[in-house]
């Protein structure tokens, strides 16, 4: 029988997954929105679980605000990707480094 | 019932509506005449403006629409209306850039309306549904803001930085929503509250929540540890959208703060201060001392961003409605001064350069003594520099945080500003003592002039009748 605290561990770990694979990943800016993807997606498990488990569907309006939302992210983010690419010919996470100090 | 309801949003409602004419209309405007489009943005703030004034609520009335998900009360009323003037500000000033850089164009005002937009919808947000749907639209909007020089790699790589931070922040903010509503039940953070009153305290949920909302909302704050962003984006953003990114967001993120803290998280405000006492004093210390090492006046600015985020932290952290007007008013102050800060910029952009070496402020006083008086008050109030209004904000959150219980941060906040106050004087000795590099004339268009000049008054005014703006911030908490 599968309980709340299955679906919480695994939404745990999608999103460890997530936050890792930004701060880990040294090669594809590409990854870097995967990652992202992955860690709005865990949120969403964490609020169907608890909605189910709640008997409360508040959480599950808000897991489709929150796809609608990270669709426009997603949009917005591979806009900013194209303007680099064409700037720099790059998408090595590596090459982006002008700005430090 | 429904109507009624309408009305209270009425000022959200106007703007949602009016961000989609100006951008559709832009479509029509040819570029020469692209001032209409600019007459218009600034006509639509006027009107909201108005439109608020006349529905502002009375002081200690709260009046909930929506199911509970959108309120009306004093507090987001003054936001509302400063954030109208900032704004407004901030257009005439970012039109002489955009101007000389080729930038003009009819997005960055879609774009700016649809962030106000979003900081309004924060403001009021009494669901953490809202507050998430503000936040986004707010970020959305300002990451595309970054980016809008398309041929600049520097724009690129500060606008790919901005969107991988911001929406790891928004993730992270929303992981923790999820955790408190499942440990609360509720979206209403009226609901939320009162379940923390009731709920064991220790609740790991909970505490797991809690701490994942701070880190969110310190992100987005740019507090220390998680202020990397903040540099970066300044520095490679145009500087007319580091002009609003400075000061606009600021007060919605303020709002995002006190909702998300005092209104839902209100009863668990021990863990929480503690947890602001450490943000706060990290960015005190890192954000002035960085700041020195700076030749770049954005960056400069940056790192002086991330000390007033302290400041504005220490007022939120002393939880008692004195505390929060405190943080309300400081934060209000901030976005005046540094938009005029980076007005100032502007102003000595020549051919859509922009002046961002400290070296570029060299002479000032030879080649325009008014605009080096404007910007000496503006770096004075900065600072803290008695009778000046930045003075004031800083000696009412240190008095929050004093009456709190926290002596020790306020003597850090202290010793820290006097740190800080020698970045603000560097600006200041330049100005007056050098030899300028550059002698020509510095010119702006006549409303450019009237506003900057305006604001740099400002600083002296309100710091001379301070008192109607605090008492003005305190009533929105009484």
């Amino acid at each position: 029988m599968l309980t709340l605290a299955h679906f919480l561990t695994l939404g745990a770990i999608l999103f460890s997954i997530g936050v890792a694979g930004i701060f880990l990943n040294r090669k594809n800016i590409i990854i870097l929105l995967m990652s992202i993807e992955l860690m709005l997606l865990a949120v969403n498990m964490n609020f169907i679980a608890f909605s189910r488990f709640l008997d409360n569907m508040d959480g599950q309006i808000f897991v489709f605000f929150i796809l609608t939302v990270a669709a426009a992210e997603a949009a917005i983010g591979l806009a900013i990707l194209v303007v680099l690419f064409r700037n720099r010919q790059t998408i090595n996470v590596e090459d982006i480094e002008e700005l430090r100090g | 019932m429904i109507v009624s309801e309408l009305q209270l949003a009425l000022p959200e409602i106007f703007i949602a509506a009016m961000a989609c004419v100006v951008l559709i209309a832009d479509l029509f405007v040819s570029d020469e005449r692209r001032g209409l489009t600019h007459s218009l943005a600034l006509l639509v703030l006027a009107f909201a403006g108005i439109i608020t004034l006349r529905l502002m609520m009375p002081v200690g009335e709260t009046v909930t629409a929506f199911s509970e998900t959108f309120v009306r009360d004093r507090f987001g009323d003054i936001l509302k209306l400063f954030a109208y003037l900032v704004l407004i500000g901030v257009f005439v000033y970012a039109k002489h850039f955009l101007r000389m850089a080729g930038l003009y164009k009819g997005e960055f005002y879609s774009l700016s309306l649809f962030a106000l937009l979003g900081v309004m919808i924060m403001i009021s947000a009494s669901s953490l549904l809202t507050v998430y749907l503000g936040l986004e639209l707010l970020a959305l909007s300002s990451y595309a803001l970054v980016a809008l020089n398309r041929d600049s790699a520097r724009g690129a790589e500060a606008a790919m930085k901005y969107f991988i931070l911001g929406s790891l922040a928004s993730g992270i903010l929303l992981f923790g929503m999820s955790l408190i509503y499942g440990a609360t039940g509720s979206l209403a953070l009226s609901e939320i509250a009162g379940a923390l009153g009731q709920a064991a305290s220790g609740d790991a949920l909970l505490a797991f929540g809690l701490v994942f909302l701070v880190v969110g909302i310190a992100f987005k704050l740019g507090a220390v540890p998680f202020h990397m962003w903040l540099p970066d984006v300044y520095h490679g953003a145009p500087v007319a959208v580091t002009l609003l990114i400075a000061s606009l967001p600021k007060i919605g993120y303020l709002a995002l703060a006190i909702r998300l803290l005092a209104d839902g998280m209100g009863p668990m405000h021990e863990d929480w201060q503690a947890m602001l006492a450490v943000l706060a004093a990290l960015s005190l210390v890192l954000g002035n001392v960085v700041a020195i090492a700076q030749s770049n006046i954005k960056r400069m600015l940056a790192y002086s961003t991330i000390s007033h985020v302290g400041f504005i932290l220490l007022g939120l952290l002393a939880a008692s409605p004195a505390g929060y007007a405190a943080a309300t008013f400081y934060t209000l102050v901030y976005a005046l001064m540094s938009a005029g800060a980076f007005a100032m910029i502007i102003l000595l952009s020549a051919n859509g350069i922009e002046a961002e070496n400290l070296d570029d402020f060299k002479g000032l006083n030879a080649r325009s003594p008014w605009f080096a008086l404007m910007m000496l008050m503006l770096m004075f109030s900065l600072a803290g520099i008695p009778v000046f209004v930045g003075f004031f904000a800083k000696w009412q959150v240190i008095a929050a945080a004093i009456d709190a219980g926290f002596t020790g941060l306020a003597i850090l906040a202290v010793v820290t500003a006097v740190i800080g106050a020698f970045y603000y004087l560097r600006v200041v000795k330049l100005m007056y003592f050098d030899e300028p590099e550059n002698t020509t004339p510095v010119t702006a268009p006549f409303d450019f002039q009237t506003v900057l000049s305006i604001n740099g008054l400002a600083m002296l005014g309100l710091g001379l009748f301070s008192g109607g703006l605090i008492s003005l911030c305190i009533s929105a908490f009484s």
